[in-house]
């Protein structure tokens, strides 16, 4: 399926309402790990409204990316208490690892890392998650060894 | 025999996000393999994540803690002959703690809203009924509105999502309204960072939300409603999406509710990852599928909210408590609790406690109790230094005002607030004006931009507070700081910009001396702020153990058994990890004279 049928066949997943505007995106986010140049005009058509309103609520809420991911996408959380438990320093050490560039992915697409609001998992500070692999209690040590788990031909790489 | 021991026994294991970061799961299918003719049951958030994954024995009340799937068949051939001793809780003096009641976290608590978390599968709807669910629903079907409401009022609840608004007089007006149709909604999108009650309750017992909100909806006469909830919390949107087919199949909702001819349709509505839609007018925005920004509210959503119709929202926790409200009589919830506030709060309790986790206690609690009972005190035998209550709105409080109850009224009173219940506990290597900078770059992150004190004002606190932790700070600062706070307070569109100063004025009232100090003496007291800041290795306490050399992330600390250790100035980033990691304090922190690397 290329693309666009692909974007089509998420918006028809929805009634053909202003309102699921953001589930749309979300679904598509989930499904490219980014919002496609060719999803807007495809879901404003959809939605019958205009793509303004789509590029605006794309560039507004923070789940959604008009910039491709990772592969691997490492969010960082920043809440209150991975902060005071190092949250900072772990990302200065991933930084550090996998030569991030400044919108904090590598160039080989393999990871971009996001420092990321609260996770609800404080007891755990601090906290990463991978994908959908949550991490808690990481420490600078274990980071390298972790990390390197996601690479090509590592055991988290699927 | 073993099968008979093993027959009549369910083992509960916590499965909340945290226990599943510890492989909660993995443990919970090593024991339906260890013991398949025990009842193996995933239940939601225990709340005390940091020791997860939590098992539990029933009938015989023994919880481990820190389970590893390998203990199943430890576990499973224990059964009915006494506990593993190895994965009991122990409590500070070492003694083994058998029982939940008596583990010193758990035992002060009084859990209303958290009340069927970590006992039932959220997954089951029947575990639900038999612990009494849906049987306030009915209640409710048999009674007037106006009745509930009065239940509700009688209570004296008031919202748990910060503001505290009576939830009786929301309802009512909503009620009084004559345009139909009307809108229940739930907020979920817990954005307070500390705070993660609200998930674990939409994870652990998402019937009890929904019941509530089913209530809500036959008090104010409504037949549509939305649970917002944060995308982030997966497994919370998952457990509810589950929740609401089961209850639908069951009558509870859907079009004719057990038979009454009344009808409700809810639906999840995931949230964008923006943090203002936790804002009311924000979030409806949102639901209504346009940018989140709040509006001004001349006009209340009770009159005109969702597509401009009434609409009430009321967060997860005061859903939760709705059903137990109506099933025993508001009058009784009334008993729990102060003067202004009834009933119990959930806290998280999180940062440089020993104990850290989910907490319900009575409204009127001290700080200290909190932090220092339930808590167990400062970790590694440090110093308390401030109580971060009520998230990016909420302030610090220092020691001297730890014998405050904590309720809505007096921790406002005091330039704080309770708020959404996030308690984040600071010690002396927390540095009070890089709290302040870390809120204010999370709100200026946060804020919409639809007004300008809250936008600008975030932007230029920012600027100040970096400078401050950075060195650069002048005298002046801390006077333009206050004047810049008081402007916002007054003059933002929204809560979010309102309360966005109380992290830094509450700084600024309690820690004076500590921006002085950066800005005077260019010095950080706690040791945190990098660019004034340098750490030294004393070689009198150091036991040369190595653990600084593994936990420097840029690798500038040599030394071994024989050589001191020792950390390079040249490319050292202090970053504090080696004075974290050292279990000596031979790792201290001095004041920085020459530029950082």
């Amino acid at each position: 399926m290329d693309h666009s049928t692909h974007i089509e066949e998420i918006a028809r997943r929805y009634p053909a309402e202003r309102r699921f505007s953001l589930a749309i995106l979300q679904d598509i986010q989930r499904e490219f790990n980014y919002i496609p140049a060719e999803a807007l005009p495809i879901v404003a058509a959809r939605l019958d409204t205009p793509q303004a309103h789509l590029y605006a609520l794309a560039t507004f809420y923070k789940s959604l990316s008009l910039v491709p991911k990772g592969k691997h996408v490492v969010k960082l959380c920043d809440g209150t208490a991975c902060h005071m438990r190092g949250a900072g320093n772990l990302l200065g050490s991933l930084s550090r690892q996998l030569r991030l560039d400044a919108d904090g992915r590598t160039d080989d697409g393999q990871f971009s890392v996001e420092l990321v609001n609260c996770l609800g998992s404080c007891a755990l500070a601090p906290v990463m998650v991978v994908g959908e692999a949550y991490y808690g209690k990481v420490s600078l040590e274990q980071l390298p060894t972790l990390v390197d788990s996601y690479r090509e031909g590592g055991e988290n790489d699927e | 025999m073993m099968s008979d021991n093993a027959t009549s026994r369910t083992l509960l294991v916590c499965c909340g996000t945290g226990c599943l970061a510890n492989k909660a799961a993995a443990v919970a299918d090593a024991l339906d393999a260890a013991c398949p003719e025990a009842s193996v049951k995933r239940t939601g958030c225990n709340g005390f994540c940091e020791n997860g994954p939590i098992v539990k024995v029933q009938p015989d009340d023994i919880s481990y803690y820190r389970v590893k799937p390998e203990h199943a068949e430890k576990i499973a051939a224990s059964l009915g002959h006494g506990p593993v001793m190895s994965l009991l809780f122990r409590d500070a003096d070492k003694k083994l703690v058998l029982r939940q009641a008596d583990n010193p976290f758990y035992a002060p608590q009084h859990k209303v809203a958290l009340r069927n978390i970590g006992t039932i599968d959220p997954l089951a709807i029947d575990d639900y009924l038999d612990a009494g669910g849906y049987r306030a629903l009915e209640r409710a079907l048999a009674m007037e509105p106006d009745e509930i409401i009065a239940e509700v009022t009688a209570s004296g609840l008031r919202g748990r999502g910060g503001a505290g608004f009576p939830t009786g007089v929301k309802w009512a007006s909503a009620r009084a309204e004559e345009v139909f149709p009307k809108y229940v909604c739930c907020n979920g999108d817990e954005g307070d960072p500390g705070a993660f009650m609200d998930r674990s309750i939409l994870e652990g017992d998402p019937h009890s939300v929904i019941e509530g909100l089913a209530i809500t909806a036959l008090a104010i006469g409504a037949e549509q409603g939305f649970l917002y909830i944060r995308d982030e919390y997966g497994l919370a949107c998952a457990n509810v999406a589950a929740a609401l087919g089961a209850a639908e199949a069951r009558g509870y909702i859907g079009t004719n509710i057990r038979g009454s001819g009344r009808r409700l349709r809810l639906e999840i509505v995931r949230g964008g990852g923006a943090f203002v839609c936790g804002e009311s007018t924000a979030l409806m925005a949102s639901i209504e599928g346009r940018l989140g920004e709040p509006r001004a509210k001349y006009v209340r959503s009770v009159q005109r909210g969702l597509w401009d119709k009434p609409t009430v929202l009321n967060n997860v926790e005061t859903l939760a408590n709705i059903p137990v409200i109506i099933a025993q009589g508001g009058v009784r919830f009334a008993e729990i609790g102060t003067e202004g506030s009834k009933g119990t709060k959930v806290f998280s309790l999180v940062g440089k406690v020993e104990r850290t986790g989910l907490v319900e206690v009575p409204m009127g609690v001290t700080l200290r109790h909190l932090i220092f009972d339930i808590g167990g005190g400062i970790r590694r035998g440090r110093r308390f230094k401030a109580v971060q209550t009520g998230g990016p709105s909420g302030g610090c409080i220092p020691e001297g005002l730890l014998d405050l109850p904590v309720d809505f009224d007096t921790l406002t009173e005091k330039g704080a607030m309770m708020g959404s219940g996030g308690m984040i506990v600071m010690d002396e290597h927390d540095c009070m004006v890089e709290v302040a900078r870390y809120y204010v770059k999370f709100l200026s992150d946060e804020s919409c931009g639809k007004c300008t004190p809250c936008r600008e004002g975030l932007r230029q606190m920012l600027a100040i507070l970096t400078d401050l932790c950075e060195g650069r700070g002048q005298q002046g600062d801390i006077e333009l700081l206050e004047r810049l706070g008081a402007t916002m307070k007054e003059s933002s569109l929204c809560a979010l910009g309102q309360s966005a100063p109380n992290p830094v004025l509450s700084t600024i009232a309690h820690f004076r001396d500590e921006y002085a100090a950066h800005i005077e003496e260019g010095r950080c007291p706690a040791g945190v702020c990098p660019a004034l800041t340098t750490f030294v290795i004393d070689s009198e306490a150091c036991t040369s153990c190595g653990a600084c050399k593994k936990a420097c992330p840029v690798d500038v600390i040599s030394g071994d058994k024989d050589t001191p250790y020792e950390i390079a100035r040249d490319g050292c980033i202090a970053c504090g990890s080696c004075r974290e990691s050292c279990r000596f304090d031979a790792v201290s922190a001095h004041q920085r004279k020459e530029a950082l690397a």
